[in-house]
């Protein structure tokens, strides 16, 4: 058992759902409803001080519940491990809490994620459309979103106060 | 799915969308601007010249990468992979095609590794200079850009022997390259390095200690060290800021340890150390070439595996052997273990990563690029307020975004 | 009498047209300038009877393509004004050189033809008067295009002219102060002299200081690198032009390069002897071969002076970055004044003390 996943578990005893270790990837799975809480133990020195958020993005198993995943790959500068964070998200409820406050980096990556999957991120300061225009309806990355499915984008957003 | 008229009205929420307050100029910056390099927008409230609000908008570029991959095989990726940094396709080559090594769990051939290094260094090279040239244009001196332009054609001259193309080279396999390195063009390749050296001194000589060009870069756009880590800085930019991470040095991959090369580093993390650190690794790029040209091993460019490699043609049509396996690679692709994977390499802008989620089916279950300019372009908005456009403008192209990355 | 005239008419007529003509050679030098500088051919293309001479005849077709393109006014800009803006700015460059000699006075058949448009006695102040002026042609382009770049680069332009208008003419008191005259001939003039007995008086040699804060101010209100902030592409597009296109487009752009031929003329009229060739008074030269030989040497020494400063703008403008907008102002107001102002006292001063 690495460190990292002992020091969680003693943590967060009952919310560390998953444990897996693919290919030397650590992979830890934890209730979504803690995602930020663990955000900030791993990002405080005694959680091994992950200060680079460098990746989150959504998957989505469709036909399994819960549907959704929210992956976050963190990275420690100082002792260079790695580890991925995992929250399973319903469909019914696509809702997790926000990590924008503990990492400035994970603002749009969020945004990316609420745009092609759908899954909204309570807290975040500005949570809209990132990739995909503000007219689209639908999220693109959903399995169950076509492959040609474009759409077209009509009038222009006005970006001043009149 | 079928999407009507009235169910877009109701879905446009436009009152949530920032606005620029009625006291200042507002001014769209892009996508259609000569600065902006591919097609970024940004929306600033101009007080005078200074930058008061700036809102960054991105996505006029997005080309459906991850969703397309969903539907191809893995070798069908690859020239997506291309598409991505265009400024430097080599690199997104080795990136994807080691992330599904990883995924396979397979080593490639020491030969395949040093030719990749070489692509990536080269590809790197080419990159910095696409990334310096336009920034120096931008601050109006418009001969470096000639002279690092002829250092990248250098590069491409080089490139295009090895790949059969100048810039979507989707050179990589699953497995190793597509092609061994061409007679010749080692030599070809030394006398290339050597005569790019001169370039860029000239280029240094007009700009290193250019009052003009120090005043206009020093300061501008300073990011700090904890800043720079929390927006997730990678690459050149994170090093400027004086941080000393880069993935060859802390997650060596393909022989990157073995190699002599130093992480230069920036003081300020402002402009002018980002230029800094581009110029300086162009030459420890250029070490690296050398030594790979030194050390270059005998061997197998692929792996000998008739599961993933595709089979030599002469075998495809004389033994029903290969004629199988060539189908079954063609149709169905090579078919990975269930399971995911994060693996980075370090592009010419920062860790270049792919995550792949596979279910054990010939297609990828799911791709995420974690472009490293996403994260560096987050920090615009922020670094340019209180600036001047022409400040702007120089901060932009300091940090090198690509779009075509940046939207996927 | 009637001859007189006629000879009035054919200056009048033939200096704008030098002037105009210097455009094609100044964009072909820069063209192929700024090859040579960035280790490239430039244009060399656009053959005649099969000679390609070099590129020559490019401009040429530059020109006739602008003339070709469509002309287009942009639905919300102010018409009048937009009309008359190009115009302003080609009138002021047509009419500037009308003051700067070419030559000295060409006695022949018992005429005294001053080879100069007009020999006027104020030709200095003419000078800087039309230079202000053309401010006026650039501002209202920008203003009234009615785009935000264009009146950026408007304003850019107006306030960078004005203030570097202020170092530029305080930068030629000195000159006016050694030569005690308005007039750019007998300032010319002048300059044949020798300085211990050696030294051509050239108005670089006494007035060194305002020769650099002149050719930096010169650079300023022409609008070329390191100050052309006024068409920043890659700031503000293209500036006060961004809206113009076509022959209207062409005229901004010949205003430009005849601009930096008057700001040449001056330079050398101030600086460089004008038509002076160093060490041949005129008298020793009418004596030697002659007045109309005389007349044609000295314009040619005028011309090859005038064509070395056409080169170094273009040499600086391959060379250095851009300046931004609070720099710019920074130095023409907190270095180049002061520097202007300490220029006069100290010519002041030794102008009191050799008496």
């Amino acid at each position: 058992m690495s460190d990292i996943e002992q020091s969680l578990r003693e943590k967060f005893a009952e919310d560390v759902m998953a444990v897996s270790d693919f290919r030397g990837d650590l992979a830890i799975t934890v209730r979504r409803e803690r995602i930020a809480d663990v955000g900030a133990f791993l990002l405080s020195p005694e959680g091994g001080a992950f200060a680079m958020m460098l990746d989150i993005c959504g998957v989505d198993y469709l036909g399994r519940e819960p549907r959704f995943e929210v992956v976050y790959h963190l990275m420690s500068l100082e002792t260079k491990e790695r580890v991925r964070i995992k929250a399973q998200v319903s469909e019914g409820d696509p809702t997790v809490p926000t990590v924008t406050h503990l990492w400035k980096a994970a603002n749009w990556f969020e945004r990316e994620v609420y745009d092609l999957f759908g899954i909204t991120f309570s807290g975040h300061p500005d949570l809209r459309r990132i990739l995909t225009h503000d007219e689209f309806v639908g999220h693109a990355l959903r399995k169950d979103y076509p492959l040609d499915g474009r759409q077209e984008l009509s009038r222009p957003t006005p970006f001043a106060e009149e | 799915m079928e999407v009507t008229t009235e169910k877009r009205s109701q879905d446009v929420e436009k009152s949530a969308y920032p606005r620029i307050s009625s006291d200042l100029t507002p001014v769209n910056f892009g996508p259609s601007h000569p600065t902006m390099h591919g097609a970024l927008r940004v929306m600033l409230g101009l007080d005078g010249e200074t930058i008061v609000e700036a809102i960054p908008e991105i996505g006029y570029l997005h080309r459906c990468f991850e969703k397309m991959s969903e539907h191809r095989t893995y070798h069908q990726v690859i020239p997506f992979s291309d598409r991505l940094n265009y400024a430097s396709p080599g690199m997104n080559n080795v990136g994807y095609a080691m992330a599904v090594e990883k995924l396979l769990g397979i080593e490639i051939p020491k030969r395949a590794q040093y030719i990749r290094v070489l692509l990536c260094e080269l590809s790197r090279i080419s990159d910095h200079c696409l990334c310096l040239g336009p920034q120096l244009v931008d601050l109006g001196a418009l001969t470096v850009y000639w002279y690092l332009f002829q250092v990248r054609e250098k590069m491409y001259d080089l490139i295009e022997p090895l790949c059969g193309a100048r810039m979507m080279t989707s050179y990589t396999r699953i497995g190793g390259v597509a092609e061994d390195i061409p007679d010749g063009w080692i030599d070809r390749a030394r006398e290339m390095i050597k005569t790019s050296k001169p370039l860029l001194e000239d280029v240094q000589g007009l700009l290193n200690k250019n009052r003009i060009f120090i005043d206009r870069t020093r300061w501008i756009g300073a990011i700090s060290p904890e800043d720079a880590i929390s927006y997730g800085f990678t690459g050149p930019c994170l090093r400027a800021a004086g941080v000393p991470y880069d993935v060859r040095k802390a997650y060596p991959y393909y022989d990157y340890d073995r190699f002599e090369f130093d992480i230069p580093l920036g003081d300020n993390g402002d402009t002018f150390d980002r230029y800094m650190v581009r110029m300086k690794e162009m030459y420890q790029s250029i070490r690296i070439v050398e030594q790979v040209l030194e050390n270059l091993p005998d061997g197998p460019i692929m792996i000998d595996d008739p599961k993933l490699t595709l089979p030599p043609k002469e075998n495809v049509y004389n033994e029903i052997e290969g004629l199988i396996h060539h189908f079954k690679i063609i149709i169905d692709g090579i078919r990975p273990p269930a399971g995911e994977v994060y693996s980075y390499t370090e592009a010419a802008n920062g860790e270049l990563g792919f995550y792949i989620v596979s279910d054990g089916s010939g297609q990828p279950y799911r791709i995420k690029v974690r472009p490293p300019c996403y994260a560096v372009y987050q920090a615009y908005g922020e670094l340019i307020k209180g600036h001047l456009i022409a400040d702007a403008v120089a901060i932009l192209s300091s940090m090198n975004i690509v779009a075509g990355e940046l939207d996927r | 009498m009637v001859l007189e005239y006629i000879i009035m008419i054919v200056k009048a007529l033939v200096a704008p047209i030098a002037v105009v003509c210097c455009v094609p050679i100044e964009v072909w030098l820069e063209r192929r300038g700024s090859g040579f500088i960035q280790d490239r051919p430039g244009p060399n293309r656009i053959p005649i009877f099969g000679r390609r001479n070099a590129g020559l005849i490019q401009p040429v077709a530059d020109v006739v393509k602008l003339f070709l393109k469509e002309d287009i006014i942009p639905a919300n800009v102010n018409r009048t004004l937009f009309l008359l803006a190009p115009f302003l700015v080609v009138f002021v460059a047509f009419t500037t050189f009308a003051v700067i000699p070419y030559g000295d006075v060409l006695e022949i058949g018992g005429m005294t033809i001053p080879l100069q448009v007009a020999d006027v006695n104020f030709g200095l102040l003419y000078i800087f008067a039309l230079a202000s002026f053309s401010v006026y042609g650039v501002l209202l382009a920008g203003w009234s295009s009615n785009n935000k770049y264009s009146l950026m680069g408007g304003l850019r332009c107006s306030a960078q002219m004005i203030s570097y208008e202020i170092a530029m003419g305080l930068s030629v008191i000195g000159i006016l102060m050694v030569f005690e005259t308005l007039r750019l001939n007998e300032i010319a003039r002048a300059q044949g002299n020798l300085l211990f007995g050696f030294l051509p008086a050239w108005g670089v040699v006494l007035q060194p200081l305002g020769f650099i804060l002149f050719l930096v101010a010169a650079f300023a209100e022409t609008n070329r690198t390191p100050f052309d902030l006024p068409e920043a592409d890659s700031e503000i597009v293209a500036g006060y032009h961004l809206e113009y296109s076509s022959i209207k487009f062409a005229m901004f752009f010949m205003a430009e390069y005849m601009a930096m031929v008057v700001a040449s003329g001056v330079i050398v009229t101030l600086f460089f002897g004008g038509w002076q060739i160093p060490w041949l008074p005129t008298a020793t030269l009418v004596a030697a071969v002659g007045p109309i030989v005389t007349a044609l040497l000295q314009i040619a020494a005028f011309a090859a002076k005038l064509f070395f400063f056409l080169w170094f703008f273009v040499w600086v403008r391959w060379t250095v970055p851009r300046f931004r907008y609070d720099q710019l102002m920074g130095l023409g107001w907190k270095v180049m004044l002061p520097l202007a102002l300490l220029n006069i006292f100290v010519t002041g001063i030794i102008l009191l003390l050799i008496g």
